[in-house]
């Protein structure tokens, strides 16, 4: 069982981090022979450079407003097996959209359950595995894209403890041409009082193929807490068109950070969109790469955000090539002692001529201790371009509430109705009817 | 637009120097040594001096601030820039007194003999000491205080003391306890109670020693009711090594009052000019930055107003145009401290060559304030494929009652204007400067007729070089 990575030293330690901390040993998966040797060096690596990298500080511009100290994850312990009767629990609640293409769920980093549903999927070439089969059995191509992308938005001390812990996660790749019509969906369960988890998406969109994936992200338990840690990385090729949905509704008490790159290559098409739902504390980082001419990418975001939620959301909209498009559209409610933060770049490098770039978030205060933080952000290096951004902070329009309550709704109904008109304007913009049904049931629960 | 184009602007002008001696020299470098001389020179009181050295202790601590400014800061060798430097004359009051040579670099700067007489007041910079100091016969007669601040710790202390220092502290950033440590020059202005002042109150400032920074220090007070604008303008001669301007401005603002304070920025090429200005509005009142910056190799300045009273107002407007090898990093700050208070930025400007102009902003609506309003534009213009341009926002708000709305755009001059001007007979060069001059004339109205002309005329120049 010579591994070579590692000395026996090391190992010895790792063997007998007796508390299961993720902070204290190195990734388990260190001793799991069920990756191959390639793949656990790429974790060890993980785990040196967590080691090096310092925590975010307060002056930290990419952490900006953002509450530091929340992000303590000493006391968090490895992801640990879910017993069998919760297992066949899960798989049931597993179920979001009617019609899906296929399907896989996972709980504490644990695949449960893997089906393929539509022919479709079934295609030849595509390739619809967890993470470790993947790294077996499809080496070349998932090494030639696995955390491949510079982390640049402040996350990356943790992107490497993702990858020091990753072990499972869904690997998806459409060969070209093939349209896949149904939706695919995946249900990542964090289950435990006090545990972690490290979901991991990797999508290889082919040469005008299509695709549509949607990520759940749950808590068994709504009063346990947790730590979430995941990446995705989605990569649509030449003419590809993708739509991604990341549903963010871990427990109140769970500390969640997801690492979002998207690559866009020439002519293809990404619509992504985030959905804020749970979480204590939410960071996203998600950036659009567009590294082909006549790409474009939609990013939008729906964050309902109350108690003392805090969604800290940062963007980049990376143009690299000339003729490519972006935009951008954030949009946050805020009640009770709810913290929002934004900060979005678009940038345009030096020849990435004929960009088109837009930015706008909106705010929706509801209350008088929320708070909104903007920093919507413009870095322009060519020119012959149109950039524009915008950047707004208001409530709910007093007349619009007066129109409505004279016509016989309460109050609370009446600004649900208008909150939920806000941000359904960011969901209509996914079109895809299933998945807006499935959103705004989504929204109306959390308002109730 | 998209091809790569070589870009020479002539720098020359307004380059002049003439040969000058000073009586007293600080030497190069800071410790503490060298603020202990400058309080000698000045005579300072005690009180000033232990300000002087408390505040070389928080610039020491302080480290750059490049984790989110330019690393071009870096540049700076702080122990190689001589702090102060005068040749020892007293304000003087009548023009016959003015030394022919500082008379001549007024001709140069182009302000005739006869709108000089316009000018209600001139305070003359020569470097560190005011050398011409004239208030107009009038104002003085209004009761309006207008002196140099070293006149004005001395002989106004009771006004002086109770405001230095308070709307922007030593602590504030690196660059303000610097100034704080080595200040001399600049304006103490103080305008009684419902005085409004009709004649803009005016002052030139200029480096004029190699390696010699500028601190000046300006504070004006605005008593209830009353009005009053000020004029700063800067030009200075070109010189080989990096020159430091760091300068702190003070405005108060007290009930009803309203001041205007309009900056025209244009230090030769290799000036830094790291500059703090903010005012404090009180109860209604308003206080409005005219800030055009053109000048200088890299500009760090945001004016900010802390609205402090109900129904205060701030404003600021902003030119920037960044040539070659500028970077014009500015922007405006909005702190909303009470309800009904509202703010205004509007922010425009233009980068040439290789020139870089990045606007950074902050609006802060605290928790329970009421009907505040903020509006922010920013619109940037790129001449050159190489050409930069930045927005970097912050916009805090809390609580419901509030609106703050932000837009940014960025554009270029479009090649069809350009085509239909060099139709009719205009050179690229002027098509360009009169596409520009449109682009932000909407601002330059707002500036006082003498410097809306210089401010055109500074264009043009600049535009005359960016095609090629």
């Amino acid at each position: 069982m010579s591994t070579g990575i590692i000395s026996t030293e090391e190992r010895e330690r790792l063997n007998h981090d007796e508390a299961g901390l993720i902070v204290m040993g190195g990734p388990d998966a260190l001793e799991n022979h069920a990756f191959a040797d390639w793949f656990r060096q790429l974790q060890f690596e993980g785990w040196e450079s967590f080691q090096q990298l310092p925590m975010p500080a307060r002056t930290d511009e990419a952490w900006r407003f953002a509450s530091v100290k929340s992000l303590d994850i000493s006391a968090y312990s490895r992801p640990l097996p879910v017993p069998d009767a919760t297992q066949s629990e899960l798989i049931e609640r597993s179920v979001a959209l009617h019609d899906v293409a296929g399907r896989m769920v996972f709980a504490n980093d644990q695949l449960l359950k893997r089906e393929i549903l539509s022919d479709t999927l079934r295609s030849k070439g595509v390739i619809f595995e967890p993470i470790e089969k993947a790294v077996t059995e499809h080496a070349d191509i998932f090494r030639s894209h696995f955390m491949t992308q510079d982390v640049v938005l402040g996350s990356k001390k943790f992107a490497a403890l993702h990858k020091a812990w990753v072990k499972s996660g869904t690997f998806l790749y459409i060969p070209r041409d093939l349209e896949v019509e149904l939706p695919i969906e995946i249900y990542h369960w964090l289950h435990g009082d006090g545990g972690s988890t490290f979901p991991h998406t990797l999508l290889i969109a082919g040469e005008n193929s299509r695709v549509t994936l949607v990520d759940y992200f749950e808590s068994t338990d709504e009063n346990a807490s947790g730590f979430a840690c995941g990446v995705n990385d989605l990569f649509l090729e030449r003419g590809a068109k993708l739509t991604y949905v990341n549903v963010q509704n871990w427990s109140r008490k769970t500390l969640a950070l997801q690492i979002n790159s998207t690559v866009v290559g020439r002519d293809a098409n990404a619509v992504s969109m985030n959905v804020n739902l749970g979480a204590s504390y939410a960071r996203s980082e998600s950036v659009s790469r567009l590294v082909g001419e006549g790409g474009r990418s939609d990013m939008l975001a729906v964050s309902v955000a109350e108690g003392e939620q805090e969604f800290d959301q940062r963007t980049l909209q990376d143009h690299q090539q000339p003729n490519t498009a972006s935009d951008l559209l954030y949009k946050n409610s805020l009640a009770d002692k709810a913290r929002t933060i934004f900060a979005g770049l678009i940038r345009v490098e030096p020849h990435a001529h004929k960009t088109d770039a837009y930015q706008k978030v909106r705010n929706l205060l509801l209350s008088d201790d929320a708070e909104a933080n903007s920093m919507p952000g413009l870095e322009i290096l060519a020119d012959e371009v149109r950039c524009t951004h915008g950047a707004t902070s208001g409530q709910i329009d007093e007349e619009e509430l007066y129109y409505m309550l004279s016509r016989g709704l309460t109050r609370q109904l009446a600004q649900q109705l208008i909150v939920f008109g806000f941000l359904n304007e960011v969901i209509e913009r996914v079109d895809n009817d299933a998945i807006g049904e499935h959103l705004a049931a989504r929204l109306h629960r959390k308002f109730a | 637009m998209a091809t790569e184009t070589t870009i020479d602007i002539d720098r020359s002008i307004g380059d002049f120097s003439y040969p000058e001696q000073h009586t007293f020299d600080a030497g190069i470098g800071l410790t503490r040594d060298t603020v202990n001389y400058i309080s000698d020179v000045k005579n300072d009181p005690d009180w000033v001096r232990e300000f002087r050295l408390k505040a070389l202790e928080v610039f020491e601590s302080k480290p750059l601030p490049t984790h989110w400014a330019s690393k071009d800061l870096e540049a700076i060798d702080f122990q190689k820039i001589r702090y102060y430097l005068a040749n020892g004359q007293r304000a003087t009051r009548s023009w016959d007194e003015v030394p022919e040579d500082v008379k001549r670099t007024f001709e140069r700067l182009g302000i005739p003999e006869q709108e000089r007489k316009f000018l209600a007041g001139v305070e003359a910079q020569f470097d560190s000491e005011a050398v011409y100091s004239n208030i107009k016969k009038a104002v003085g007669e209004q009761g309006v205080i207008f002196v140099g601040s070293t006149e004005g710790l001395k002989e106004h202390p009771e006004i002086f003391r109770k405001w230095f220092g308070k709307v922007i502290p030593t602590g504030d950033n690196k660059f303000s306890a610097l100034n704080s440590a080595v200040f001399s020059g600049g304006s103490f202005i103080y305008v009684p109670p419902g005085v409004k002042v009709k004649h803009p109150l005016q002052a030139y400032f200029r480096i004029n020693a190699e390696n010699f920074g500028q601190f000046e220090r300006t504070l004006i007070i605005a008593d209830e009711g009353s009005e009053v604008m000020y004029m700063e303008g800067c030009t200075a001669p070109k010189f080989e090594t990096a020159t430091l301007h760091s300068a702190v401005v003070e405005l108060v603002a007290m009930k009803g009052a309203k001041i205007q304070y309009i900056t025209v920025q244009n230090w030769s090429a290799n000036v830094f000019n790291l500059v703090t200005k903010r005012g404090l509005a009180h109860e209604e009142a308003e206080i409005k930055w005219i800030d055009c910056n053109i000048g200088s190799r890299l500009t760090m300045k945001y004016p900010g107003v802390v609205m402090k009273g109900r129904k205060a107002r701030g404003e600021v407007i902003s030119i920037a145009l960044a040539g070659d090898g500028q970077h014009q990093d500015t922007g405006a700050k909005m702190v909303h401290a009470a309800d009904e208070t509202t703010s205004n930025i509007i922010s425009k400007s233009i980068s040439i060559g290789k020139g870089r102009a990045t606007y950074r902003g902050l609006v802060h609506v605290p928790k329970h304030l009421k009907n505040c309003k903020n509006n922010t534009e920013c619109d940037a213009l790129l001449i050159n494929s190489t050409s930069r341009t930045d927005t970097y926002p912050a916009i805090t708000v809390r609580g419901t009652g509030n609106a703050v709305q932000h837009e940014a755009s960025v554009s270029q001059v479009s090649a069809e204007q350009i085509f239909y001007m060099m139709q009719r007979g205009l050179t690229e060069g002027q098509a360009m400067s009169l596409s520009v001059n449109g682009f932000v004339n909407d601002l330059v109205r707002q500036f006082p007729m003498e410097y809306s002309v210089e401010l055109k005329r500074l264009i043009d120049l600049e535009m005359e070089g960016s095609v090629g």
